[in-house]
């Protein structure tokens, strides 16, 4: 009971963020779980409400709570749609690692999490153990789409068609490099993220190649750990808070104009939760934090806006690539980005952009979401999926690796032959032989 | 009893189809009204009509108060449930049935959300009118039960004008038909007419029959600015006496322009007493001249400045800056109280004014935005409910906001119905007698007195 009292206690510090939700119910226009279970439990205002009923111990079931809390796919969009300004995600993250706390992390996350999270290096020797072994449990299925899936039923996999993890992750193939300032008269530091690492590495190369292309300089370290978003997301506020120190001591002292990722999900991590859960850790690592989460940027961002590159003159022979291009919430509606990628994709005179219904809807991936909620998350994906395919495109593009698997997963499933690119890739092609 | 009452409704809509658990119980408990929850004993969602029925019947015959519930976007409390009640979800009666282009009539389920059912109208040359602000999400069923309005309401009317008939379950769970896909219908009583604005306490909605138009050629909008509040609304009197009608005609006051240019950076002059958006629509040619004398009209009686769209990107940023007043609005303290006392437009100012009075002496911050056009205004009161005294002087003002309202020769709602929240000040514009004969009727329809109870006229 004192635990609960505890739990009570930690939800009246968001009590200012709850009440800022007026119950308008505007957040059902746009939630894409509630569009599949119309369940106000799946709505932010149901959420919220709940909440508020915990925090008022008007309810005495926090697991109801917490199931209801955990079918989010945390993509934002009723917030930015949201008439009285709530910061729904705020609130979500913030509840969850209060919930998670008064229930412990199950035990296969914190395996994970603490275990393999925290210490990069391991992570790394694990998941490069794995990968040489992954072809005796999977099998190919596309070869387009370069999909597997098991070749024995396995619970964590389920009958996903997913990208396999890479021969050789990016930090084998491409060595730490600290290069300087090229005519361009910047440079990036290169913050990867996980996915791209050990499952497209590709997308990695791609970067660097533009990056050399245009004289940017990159300090690439490759002691940087996972954005944390992950652990967070599941209430571990603890490895998150981990994961932000390792990577601070990497990059907080750094000589770089602009922290690139190639990953929706870790821009918008790096430039609105880590200030945001920042706030308890000391003020000399607070400000730190601020500092650099005020440098991150989205790889198309930065090229368009701070490398000012333009649109390729190469030679065009033939039809042009038909390629769609779908936002990651954690750009668009998170940050604002979505002009950038479709540009960067138009420096490719070989490509024509042929837009989909719903570029912007969450094509259901939500991070672990799709882990614990496989079924919904496939009902949301195979909306998306559908899209892309009406478009007639023979590319599917979008700037999150995360995205790029459940995409993957949803058109391999269907039996759809599309490559998966990122945006970088498409513009790298132009320099080829460059 | 719980465990018993959810199988009885499993029955009759399929085990994932029953809400009962204590979460849900708290989800179905309240709407977008400021008003205290009331935990129903369960929700249940049906998904084809007679499920709809069997359940409505089986609610009458173990006496148990039913609510239906849209998207509980309701705005007087009318979707907050009975304690111990059942909730009824239309979520899944969501079908357009038919769109007649040929006849211009539509048939849908309660369940279908109104932006949705625009656009699908739209999509086939035609134009439903009516638009709710909230009607990204309402639905139809709501809007017909709580006969809601718009920001097109002065030229087009608002949702009863698009009632053509219905069907609809009574509490025995028979299906009641009225009305027709004609234009023209005299037969039987007019018991669609009775339902909307009926907010779910007479019958159950089943299919409901839409009339359509056809969707104006050409339209025009502009922004009016004054120094003056008086100025403004006897702009808005002289347009209608000029004989002109626009599709919209929209008021700003001076609090609400400065939060919403400190919100939307929309380019509102942050000097000015009050503004009018104003859009003007039909055949081009009409159009035209209509925009020029609603300018001349604007400028002689003494706008300080007028800015006519020139394009469709300048129109959406005049529509643009009304859209943001509740958003912005609502963002300044934690509680919004969206209130939508109308009076007659000639009394426009009257009541501006007395808001203002009101707000100074409760000693509260009210921001004023609204259908100036049909003498619908929105009093948005800002404040914060967990601060019991500000929030007792919050209810006295509402309650003298009214009385001013029917003063006025107005009345307590243009938009947002009655439900629990304006109940108790029914007597007040209608009178003892029609609150009896409100009563009579209700008895002989629901003797158990299980629809909706507690809404419109109160217990």
């Amino acid at each position: 009971m004192s635990e609960m009292r505890q739990l009570v206690g930690l939800l009246k510090q968001i009590d200012d963020q709850l009440v800022a939700c007026m119950r308008c119910g505007m957040c059902q226009a746009v939630c894409p779980i509630y569009a599949e279970t119309g369940l106000e439990g799946h709505v932010a205002r149901g959420k919220i409400a709940l909440l508020e009923c915990l925090a008022d111990e008007v309810i005495k079931d926090p697991a109801g709570v917490k199931e209801r809390l955990d079918a989010c796919l945390l993509c934002g969009s009723c917030q930015a749609n949201c008439p009285s300004g709530v910061k729904a995600l705020d609130i979500f993250l913030k509840a969850r690692a209060f919930l998670t706390g008064y229930y412990g992390l199950p035990p296969v996350k914190r395996a994970i999490f603490r275990g393999l999270l925290q210490n990069p290096k391991l992570f790394d020797t694990v998941l490069g153990v794995a990968s040489k072994f992954q072809g005796l449990f999977t099998k190919p299925v596309n070869d387009m789409l370069g999909s597997s899936c098991a070749r024995v039923f396995s619970d964590l996999i389920g009958g996903r068609h997913f990208a396999p993890l890479a021969d050789k992750p990016l930090h084998d193939v491409a060595t730490q490099r600290d290069t300087p300032r090229g005519h361009s008269g910047l440079k990036i530091a290169f913050f990867y993220g996980c996915v791209v690492d050990k499952m497209f590495p590709r997308i990695g190369e791609a970067v660097l190649k533009v990056c050399d292309h245009h004289g940017v300089g990159v300090f690439m370290p490759h002691a940087q750990a996972c954005c944390g978003i992950p652990a967070l997301s599941s209430g571990d506020r603890e490895t998150f808070e981990k994961l932000v120190a390792l990577n601070m001591k990497v990059f907080a002292e750094s000589d770089f104009d602009v922290l690139v990722t190639p990953c929706a999900t870790c821009t918008s991590t790096i430039k609105k939760i880590w200030p945001l859960m920042a706030e308890d850790l000391p003020a000399t690592t607070r400000y730190q934090v601020k500092e650099l989460s005020a440098k991150v940027k989205d790889i198309s961002a930065f090229l368009i806006q701070d490398v000012g590159v333009t649109p390729a003159d190469v030679a065009v022979s033939g039809e042009p690539v038909t390629v769609t291009y779908h936002d990651p919430c954690h750009l668009k509606k998170s940050l604002g980005v979505s002009a950038e990628p479709r540009a960067l994709i138009g420096c490719n005179p070989r490509y024509k952009l042929q837009e989909m219904d719903g570029a912007d809807s969450c094509c259901g991936s939500g991070g672990s979401f799709t882990l614990q909620h496989y079924d919904l998350s496939k009902r949301i994906g195979k909306r998306k999926r559908d899209n892309i395919v009406a478009t007639g495109a023979t590319v599917a593009a979008t700037s999150c690796p995360a995205c790029m698997l459940q995409i993957g997963d949803m058109l391999s499933q269907a039996g759809d032959t599309l490559a998966i690119r990122h945006p970088v890739e498409i513009y790298a092609e132009t320099l080829a032989g460059r | 009893m719980s465990n018993h009452l959810s199988q009885k409704f499993e029955e009759i809509v399929g085990t994932g189809n029953v809400l009962a658990s204590e979460v849900d119980r708290h989800n179905y408990a309240y709407d977008a009204a400021v008003l205290p929850p009331q935990l129903p004993a369960l929700a249940v969602r049906p998904e084809t009509p007679e499920a709809l029925g069997r359940v409505v019947k089986t609610c009458n015959e173990l006496g148990l108060p039913l609510t239906v519930r849209g998207s509980g976007t309701n705005l007087s409390g009318g979707t907050i449930p009975s304690e111990g009640g059942v909730v009824v979800l239309t979520g899944a009666l969501n079908k357009i049935i038919e769109i007649n282009e040929a006849d211009m009539y539509a048939v849908v389920q309660t369940g279908v959300v109104t932006a949705k059912f625009a656009a699908e109208v739209a999509k086939r040359g035609l134009f439903y009118p009516p638009d709710p602000g909230s009607q990204a999400v309402s639905t139809m069923g709501g809007n017909v039960a709580e006969n809601a309005g718009g920001l097109r309401g002065l030229k087009y009317g608002v949702t009863k004008d698009y009632v053509m008939g219905m069907s609809f379950y009574d509490v025995d769970g028979e299906l009641v038909k009225t009305g027709s896909r004609t234009v023209k219908c005299v037969t039987g009583m007019n018991l669609h007419g009775l339902m909307v604005g009926s907010e779910g306490t007479l019958g159950v909605f089943n299919e409901i029959i839409l009339k359509l138009v056809p969707p104006p050629k050409a339209s025009k909008a502009m922004m009016a600015i004054f120094d003056d509040l008086g100025k403004a609304s006897e702009t808005v009197a002289a347009i209608i006496a000029a004989k002109i009608v626009p599709a919209t005609l929209e008021y700003m006051d001076d609090f609400t322009i400065k939060t919403v240019e400190d919100f939307a950076h929309a380019g509102l002059p942050t000097d000015a007493k009050a503004l009018l958006l104003i859009e003007v629509d039909g055949h081009p040619a009409q159009v035209e001249d209509e925009a020029a004398e609603v300018e001349a009209i604007c400028k002689r009686i003494g706008a300080t400045r007028i800015q006519v769209a020139k394009d469709a990107v300048e129109r959406n940023k005049v529509w643009e800056a009304r859209r943001a007043a509740l958003s912005a609005l609502a963002r300044v303290r934690p509680t919004t109280v969206l209130e939508d006392a109308t009076v007659p437009r000639s009394k426009i100012p009257a009541m501006v004014g007395a808001l203002e009075k009101i707000a100074e002496k409760y000693k509260l911050t009210i921001g004023t935005f609204g259908h100036a056009g049909d003498g619908n205004l929105h009093p948005t009161i800002l404040t914060d409910k967990r601060d019991h005294a500000e929030f007792t002087r919050v209810e006295a003002a509402i309650d003298e906001i009214f009385d001013v309202a029917l003063s006025l020769g107005g009345t307590l709602s243009g938009e947002h119905g009655i439900g629990m929240a304006k109940s108790k000040y029914m007597v007040k514009e209608v009178g003892q007698g029609s609150i009896m004969y409100a009563k009579r009727l209700k008895a002989a329809m629901d003797p158990k007195n299980i629809l909706n109870p507690g809404k419109i006229t109160g217990a």
